[in-house]
């Protein structure tokens, strides 16, 4: 009896379900009858379930599987078409040389160490900075007024062109305080670009710690910040470490910021501290894609190969150390 | 065997990403990779690398920014200074013209790329902040007037600045190909140009409608030129303004036309000799602005800018772009050695490449 009960309860979507949840509390009154009626019911109330059942698991399962289908078609043409206009341009030349007029010669090493500089930078920024909101946000803010606004600001934020977070930086930090055109200006400006990507996850993340975890902790004499760091914290890692490598592929390929604050394109050397000027990737690439010659445009797939790949990479070791974080705190 | 069906569904969606993609790839190569493969780096290197490094006794640093117009040209001439001189650092960014000179006139830059001359706004900033300077013309750009390939709609496949006016001024009533000339087809006229924030632009508007920045607003901008170029090309009933640099290298895609001045005026086509002579009534120059007073006391800006002049011919080729004549180039290094050249003067040197032509 409980069993009919159950499924209306797991299929009661749309119209369909709610028809078969009367029918459940049909079902119940007639429990108190007659076996032989309770019986016959319950086996109308099965073929029910079974036929709408099908269609919505079926239904669903095809809907799920067009979704990844449609993204994976999407993804491998832009992939395809990548490869195919770049592969030939593929070369040694494109991570070890500087920027060069000459299509066989040019490369990005300036701009491949400088996204890796600026990347870098503003994921160091970025992470400890925005667990620590989420955590203050959800832990101590508690759904008061203002961490209700500040939560809703965060939000807002992510919507801002990302143009803007270079204006802000270039007029504020280039030249308000000075710091120039340079890497540490970049990566601040990215930092605040995906800030609200890792406060966001952070915050939702912290909610699903369940709250008998901190009353136990509670119970057992523990003050508020060991709950926070010892309780909360080690079960948040895990996702907002995803969020970091989203947070990470987002920073790699934003130009618009970068074209604002540095604008450079043509830098022969390295960049060694975080006070040089810089180029990035998605820049250098920017600029090949709209010239005139056809070898450009094709050396700029070669670039967006280059980018991919190195991005690949780095997303391998996020998600490696991820898991090895995972492990840790599971055991 | 549900896990199996999804697996196959997704490894039939890869497969169709990757027969889409082939086929988009390769049906836009057939269109392209047959065009003459100039790989326009392959050609031979600039002179100047051939030069025996000379003395590298020069160091410092030289921050240029601007039009992303003139970067192409500033990056060879870069490229190659930096060959003979290691020691001097040379930076080039693309802020855009605009952007550009804010730097260059409160003295953060060293040179600016222009495409067009300093305005009365910058010349007033540059003053507030004792920023002096020199204009020197590098190079010429001519603009296109393109329409598809198979377009043989204007007689002699030339059309007169005054259509052109017709065409893109404010509120043209010309919508149709037939509302220009009524023998022409009744189809809609789809115009492509560059965006309103590109100095091609503020040309066009100026050289062929008649006033800096009004234009019909009903027209396809993009400040990619490529854009433009594939546009034209798909499009059976269009016609655009684009770069010439740009619309040469797609000459197998689309159709250059003749300008005449008048109508039925002498007919020119676009091409580095009609454009140098002036004879070409869509060419601009380019420029470089360069710090004055930095130029006088700082040996390495002094050796680049002469460094520019005397390489900007085979660099300007090899970019797309066309010189200045060799006279104008001479004549210019001349002024700079003699030192006779005062500042914030926009003709000292546009006068003697005014009179080469």
């Amino acid at each position: 009896m409980n069993v009919g009960k159950k499924d209306n309860g797991n299929s009661g979507s749309g119209s369909g379900g709610s028809r078969i949840s009367s029918k459940g509390r049909d079902v119940r009154m007639m429990e108190l009858e007659g076996s032989v009626e309770k019986d016959r019911i319950k086996e109308r109330g099965r073929v029910g379930k079974s036929r709408y059942a099908n269609i919505s698991e079926y239904g669903l399962q095809t809907y799920l599987l067009i979704a990844v289908c449609v993204s994976v078609m999407v993804l491998t043409v832009l992939l395809v078409n990548v490869v195919l206009n770049g592969v030939e341009r593929l070369s040694p030349n494109l991570l070890f040389n500087y920027a060069s007029s000459n299509v066989d010669e040019a490369g990005m090493r300036a701009a491949i160490l400088g996204s890796l500089y600026t990347v870098a930078l503003a994921i160091a920024i970025a992470l400890p900075l925005g667990i620590a909101t989420g955590l203050y946000l959800n832990e101590y803010g508690g759904g008061n007024l203002v961490s209700r606004m500040v939560y809703a600001t965060l939000t807002n934020l992510a919507g801002v062109p990302s143009v803007i977070f270079g204006l802000v930086a270039l007029s504020f930090l280039s030249y308000t305080l000075g710091l120039g055109r340079s890497i540490i200006v970049g990566s601040i400006a990215l930092a605040f670009l995906v800030l609200p990507l890792i406060t966001v996850t952070t915050i939702e993340s912290t909610r699903m710690v369940p709250s008998t975890h901190r009353l136990a902790a509670y119970a057992l004499g523990a003050r508020k910040y060991q709950v926070v760091f010892k309780v909360v914290l080690p079960q948040i890692i895990p996702t907002v470490l995803t969020s970091s490598i989203l947070a990470l592929s987002r920073a790699m390929g934003e130009a618009a910021p970068i074209l604002v604050i540095s604008g450079l394109i043509f830098v022969r050397r390295d960049p060694l501290s975080i006070f040089d000027e810089f180029t990035v990737m998605p820049l250098q690439i920017y600029n090949w894609v709209s010239r005139p010659q056809q070898a450009f445009i094709e050396l700029s797939a070669a670039g967006i190969i280059v980018l991919l790949l190195i991005l690949l990479t780095l997303n391998v070791i996020a998600i490696y150390l991820r898991n090895r974080i995972q492990r840790r705190v599971v055991e | 065997m549900n896990r199996n069906i999804a697996i196959a569904a997704i490894i039939a969606a890869v497969a169709v990403g990757v027969v889409v993609g082939v086929i988009g790839t390769v049906g836009i190569g057939t269109n392209t990779k047959t065009a003459p493969t100039t790989p326009a780096g392959t050609s031979a290197p600039t002179a100047p690398a051939q030069v025996p490094t000379q003395t590298p006794r020069l160091s410092g640093s030289i921050v240029i920014d601007g039009s992303s117009t003139v970067y192409p040209i500033t990056e060879v001439i870069a490229e190659e200074f930096s060959k003979k001189y290691p020691d001097v650092k040379v930076t080039v960014g693309i802020s855009g013209t605009g952007g550009g000179f804010k730097r260059f006139t409160i003295g953060e830059t060293d040179i600016n790329d222009s495409s067009r001359p300093i305005t009365d706004k910058e010349r007033a900033a540059a003053k507030e902040n004792n920023v002096r300077w020199v204009e020197i013309p590098v190079a010429l750009e001519g603009l296109s007037i393109v329409v598809h390939k198979d377009n043989n709609l204007f007689p002699n496949d030339c059309v007169s600045i005054e259509e052109l006016r017709e065409i893109w001024k404010p509120d043209s009533t010309i919508k149709k190909w037939s509302d220009l000339n009524p023998a022409y087809p009744a189809q809609e006229m789809r115009l492509y140009g560059a965006g309103p924030d590109s100095g091609t632009f503020d040309y066009f508007t100026e050289h062929v409608v008649g006033k800096a920045r009004a234009s019909r607003t009903d027209y396809i901008p993009s400040e990619d030129d490529n854009v433009l170029v594939q546009g034209v090309s798909t499009d059976r009933y269009s016609l655009g303004y684009i770069p010439l640099a740009y619309a040469e290298h797609a000459q197998d895609r689309l159709k250059i036309l003749k300008v005449s001045k008048e109508k039925n005026g002498e007919c020119v086509f676009p091409e580095s000799k009609s454009v140098i002579q002036g004879k070409y009534p869509l060419s601009r120059p380019l420029f470089i602005h360069i710090n004055y007073d930095k130029m006088q006391s700082r040996q390495e800006l002094k050796e680049f800018v002469l460094f520019y002049l005397s390489n900007a011919k085979s660099a300007v080729e090899k970019v797309g772009y066309i010189p200045l004549s060799d006279t104008y180039y001479k004549d210019a290094i001349r002024l700079i050695n003699e030192g006779r050249y005062t500042p914030d003067d926009d003709t000292t040197f546009v006068s003697i490449y005014k009179e080469g032509l």
